[in-house]
């Protein structure tokens, strides 16, 4: 599991993420959500060590191991950490195979060569995600849906047990944000991984996410079911906006709906 | 399969040596070349005429071939690692000013009147790389803009910069008497400078910083997806990026220092390669660094018979095919969106 407590980070003399504590545990999905600007992005690279941090800790545990994330160099720490950004302006020049390769990065000597294995892996990554007959198309040229699944599956190549996704769904229409999130929650599931998915939709958090934290100007104001943290109260407080939340009408899940 | 882009590439290097070795005041055919060559392995006596063409080889061409070679190699591949450095396809010694920058610390080190020895010679790349350095620096934090480096600024700077190292190492030059007159053709990039000790001295700059260029394949490949994700996928990247600049440079230093400043040969080479072969960066580094070094020979063939007998700075032939190969490139560039 993923374990953040205490985290500031600042940009010059603004403070944009103040005391931000949060728990992702294995095998479930947290949606982190939050007005633009609140520093849900910023917490997800705060987290992924590419940018310093005011104060906080960092750390991965598992059954009998605890890492402290943050003192990691960057090869040690993209072994316990994977991120999957926003699939947009991606080099033109390499295929889907040659990207999802990169994710073995950190087990690779400094010359980059890969083994039979990597490939076995990443064979499997591309499985995983349904993108293996992508395998020859140049990264440039992928549609939005595409170059999501192709960056999930360079992330599940880095073989970590946790994942970090920048709101991988806001380029993505409709049939391809359900499926995308169907995949991510599975993966979840089936693979144990302790997933932290910013999302700006409120109804995809509240229909795959195990666990909701709310982040409103870089504090966490909510954290807990998504029952408990799509409450009208909460949200219209966090993003300054009259909402009502419904029972959805043929799922056991909130729906938030803007307006009075 | 992945054998081929080397064939190729070295085929033409083979060429280009070749007739940098044949071309010149006097034509040596590839039959007297191939009979020096064997008279030189057996160890027999050359007859008379034989003896004159293995002089003017081990003396004249030898020497030069290697230099123009080494300056080619250099060239070509501290282009691909700017390129991929930047993230920008527009990105050449030449045009962010690390070359004139370059030229102008050999000259300011010329114009200490060194002595012809290799430790004197030694200093002129030395100075040439740490103003190499100074250059890249300040021309990147001119072009800065936020945390991206626009393609435009980049050049911008780029220009602005070269255009003032040139007119002071012109200065220099101007000002200075014997030794320095000699070398006015460096400004337009040229091969005035004989014999081995030039080869000798820019050989270890060389080494260093082409070698480390192309070990570096891996890491240029992760920057191309940016500077986060490249660090997310666990390339420890501020290193990574200093290091690789540091040897572009340093392989940038040692082409200009006794070559002059050689414009387009960064740019046209690392480009072509990529259009034939691809972008992956461990493979478009050696080739870059051959098809440099094949691109530069070629060009001084052609700047020894334009003229001849007289010759031609070999930047104004680079500077004629490239010119208005960088127009194109920017052209393209701008419809794929760089900026």
């Amino acid at each position: 599991m993923l374990k953040v407590e205490g985290l500031s980070v600042s940009y010059g003399q603004r403070r944009v993420l103040h005391n931000v504590s949060l728990e992702v545990n294995s095998g479930e999905v947290t949606a982190l959500i939050g007005p633009n600007g609140a520093g849900k992005s910023t917490l997800v690279r705060a987290v992924s060590g590419v940018i310093p941090l005011d104060s906080g800790k960092i750390s991965s545990d598992d059954l009998s191991r605890h890492y402290d994330l943050r003192s990691l160099p960057p090869m040690q720490r993209a072994r316990h950490l994977a991120v999957v950004p926003q699939a947009v302006s991606l080099p033109p020049a390499f295929t889907v195979w040659e990207t999802v390769l990169m994710g073995r990065t950190p087990y690779l000597n400094f010359l980059g060569q890969t083994s039979a294995r990597d490939e076995q892996i990443v064979h499997l990554a591309l499985q995983k995600v349904d993108a293996l007959d992508l395998s020859e198309r140049r990264v440039g040229e992928l549609s939005g849906g595409e170059g999501q699944r192709v960056l999930l599956a360079r992330a599940l190549a880095q073989s970590t047990p946790i994942l970090l996704l920048d709101e991988p769904t806001s380029n993505l229409d409709l049939h391809y944000q359900v499926s995308f999130m169907e995949l991510v929650r599975g993966l979840a599931r089936n693979d144990k991984l302790a997933v932290l998915i910013a999302l700006h939709d409120l109804n995809l958090a509240a229909r795959y996410a195990d666990r909701v934290a709310l982040l409103v100007a870089g504090e966490i104001k909510a954290t807990g079911t998504p029952r408990q943290v799509l409450t009208p109260e909460l949200i219209s407080d966090a993003y300054h906006l009259t909402v009502q939340v419904v029972p959805h009408p043929f799922m056991d899940t909130p729906l938030v709906l803007p307006g009075k | 399969m992945r054998r081929i882009p080397y064939l190729w590439t070295l085929l033409l290097l083979a060429l280009a040596i070749l007739l940098s070795i044949a071309i010149g005041s006097v034509f040596i055919s590839p039959a007297d070349l191939w009979r020096i060559l064997t008279g030189w392995l057996s160890a027999t006596s050359l007859s008379e005429s034989l003896q004159t063409f293995a002089f003017i080889i081990t003396s004249i061409r030898l020497p030069r071939t290697v230099l123009v070679l080494l300056t080619g190699a250099a060239l070509g591949g501290s282009g691909a690692a700017y390129q991929g450095l930047f993230r920008n396809p527009l990105a050449d010694p030449y045009l962010i000013g690390v070359a004139s920058g370059a030229g102008l610390g050999a000259a300011v080190a010329m114009s200490i009147q060194w002595p012809y020895t290799f430790w004197g010679l030694l200093a002129v790349p030395l100075a040439g790389f740490l103003a190499a350095m100074l250059a890249i620096l300040l021309v990147y934090f001119l072009a800065r803009l936020g945390k991206t480096v626009p393609t435009t600024n980049l050049i911008l700077a780029g220009v602005a910069f070269s255009a003032f190292a040139t007119s002071l190492t012109s200065f220099l030059m101007l000002r200075s008497t014997g030794e320095l007159r000699r070398a006015f053709a460096f400004l337009l990039g040229g091969f005035t400078q004989t014999g081995w000790n030039p080869v000798l001295t820019i050989l270890p700059f060389l080494a260093i910083g082409l070698g480390f260029l192309v070990l570096s394949g891996h890491a240029l490949n992760l920057l191309q997806f940016g500077d986060d994700q490249a660090q997310q996928l666990g390339l420890p990247v501020t290193r990574a990026k200093t290091l690789i600049l540091v040897a572009a440079s340093l392989a940038t230093a040692a082409a200009v220092s006794f070559s002059g400043v050689i414009g387009f040969i960064g740019l046209i080479v690392p480009h072509v390669m990529r259009l034939w072969f691809g972008a992956d960066y461990r493979r478009l580094l050696p080739l870059s660094i051959i098809g440099g070094a094949g691109a530069l020979l070629l060009a001084d063939v052609l700047a020894r018979v334009v003229m001849a007998p007289q010759e031609l700075p070999v930047g104004i032939v680079t500077a004629l095919a490239g010119a208005p190969f960088f127009l194109w490139v920017l052209r393209r560039a701008k419809n794929q969106g760089y900026w």
